[in-house]
């Protein structure tokens, strides 16, 4: 695929999914966290459909970027991990993908805590 | 006979209102009213360490203000009304025991400006205080945290929200005066509930309860738009300002110009995150007591109609789904003959 394509479809996919977002923000009462966990859920939907892979193929960051693609790694990481360790690896796995995110939250929050006030 | 007749007060010997101050944060004083509040800090923490310990001191220091301008010291001071937005009134407690004065404390939510002189002028009127002293406050980080969400989640507003005023207001109504204006009426509210829930809404939701006690008012004293030179809601913002004149048109009051809300004239429509207007209990307060009076001192007004609105709603009725109770409560305040800078 052209290199130019592939940004147009990473900055489409993933604005579609933004507008999707800010409309549920918009149109209905939902609360900030009601919109995020319905965007991870719906990511884990799609995977376990099998069409996350698809997307991410397609648009790239587009796909990986949003929050949805937080689901998809939940999924993916519990089913592979079924795959090769039998049904306590949907357990274990679960968090195998998405370890490199939680820790890097964990560890770039406590180094943004020490430099900036982290109370409000 | 002192009352009028369902609901609104007469007081015969027309306290005094000795003397008023208003001190607010950043943001409201870069509005188009900063010019009239006694202090403007530029610092929202007050150099407190919590957001919390700094509305008390914007609490302390309009107390402090408003009983040096009027030349009255703590000792004097019979009662204070005060009340603020976050649990058990902890701003208003907390700084009362700086004050060391007789206290009361009174929760009506943004309505408690209003529901505080209003006692405080009862009070003096029945000679039970020489000086009695009403105040109260709200601070716009520890509103988010207390109704929203914590100050550091950085969630997305709706434009039908409000936004919280930083300050704190304070008056002191006395039995003698000179050359101050005079509280001569209050009509106490009723809660009025229309059943709605987001508190993203809170100008709707308090539009009825405006609109009750203003027309209760009227019919009360007898007196018409006419008899008034500004009558003025609290916090009810574009939105809710607009469908509380609906509401009063429905029933043949027509306010026309003269028809206000404090939420509305705080903030410039272009500042940053003002949402559809001004809200807290600090937002009538301040507007009152710091904008209005100074604006009637110049004799721009012979007599005004304040009526502060609240939303009586908890964090946890919210959570569980409630609608929001909501209430306003009016007080008339009239120049007479003196003027004051």
């Amino acid at each position: 695929m052209d290199i130019d394509i592939t940004f147009l479809w990473a900055f489409v996919v993933g604005g579609a999914i933004c507008v999707i977002g800010q409309l549920m923000m918009d149109l209905t009462t939902m609360t900030p966290a009601h919109v995020m966990t319905t965007l991870v859920c719906a990511g884990a939907v799609l995977d376990g459909l099998g069409l996350y892979e698809p997307l991410i193929k397609f648009a790239g960051a587009g796909a990986t970027v949003p929050i949805t693609s937080f689901g998809n790694a939940l999924v993916h990481g519990a089913m592979s991990e079924a795959e090769t360790n039998g049904i306590i690896g949907i357990i274990t796995g679960i968090f195998e993908v998405t370890s490199a995110g939680i820790s890097a939250a964990i560890v770039f929050s406590f180094f943004a805590a020490l430099l900036f006030r982290p109370k409000g | 006979m002192p009352l009028l007749g369902k609901q609104t007060w007469k007081f015969n010997s027309e306290p005094y209102l000795l003397a008023t101050a208003a001190v607010v944060g950043p943001k409201e004083g870069e509005g188009p009213l900063g010019e009239d509040f006694d202090n403007v800090h530029e610092d929202p923490y007050v150099g407190q360490d919590s957001w919390e310990k700094a509305e008390r001191r914007f609490f302390e220091e309009a107390c402090e203000r408003a009983m040096d301008k009027a030349g009255v010291c703590g000792e004097q001071i019979n009662v204070l009304y005060a009340g603020d937005l976050l649990n058990q009134i902890i701003t208003s407690n907390f700084a009362a025991r700086q004050l060391a004065v007789p206290f009361l404390g009174v929760f009506g939510a943004c309505s408690t400006s209003m529901e505080s002189l209003a006692l405080a002028a009862m009070t003096v009127d029945a000679g039970f205080a020489d000086y009695a002293l009403a105040a109260t406050s709200s601070h716009n980080s520890t509103a988010e945290r207390q109704f929203r969400y914590p100050t550091e989640y950085g969630g997305q507003k709706p434009p039908t929200s409000q936004c919280t005023v930083t300050g704190a207001g304070a008056a002191i109504v006395g039995k003698q005066g000179q050359n101050r204006p005079r509280i001569t009426h209050a009509t106490i509210g009723k809660v009025v509930d229309l059943g709605v829930i987001s508190p993203f809404e809170m100008g709707p939701a308090m539009a009825p309860a405006a609109a009750d006690t203003i027309a209760q008012h009227f019919q009360d004293t007898g007196r018409t738009p006419e008899d008034y030179d500004l009558i003025i809601t609290g916090d009810l913002a574009r939105i809710g300002h607009k469908l509380a004149e609906e509401l009063l048109e429905q029933q043949g009051i027509y306010l026309g110009d003269k028809f206000k809300d404090c939420g509305i004239l705080m903030y410039d429509p272009d500042q940053s995150e003002v949402f559809s207007g001004g809200s807290g209990c600090a937002c009538c307060a301040t507007v009152t007591y710091g904008h209005l009076m100074k604006r009637m001192g110049r004799g721009e007004f012979d007599r005004i109609l304040v009526c502060a609105t609240g939303a009586l709603l908890s964090p946890m009725s919210s959570q569980q789904g409630e609608s929001i109770p909501c209430i306003a409560h009016a007080v008339v305040i009239e120049r007479g003959e003196s003027t004051w800078t």
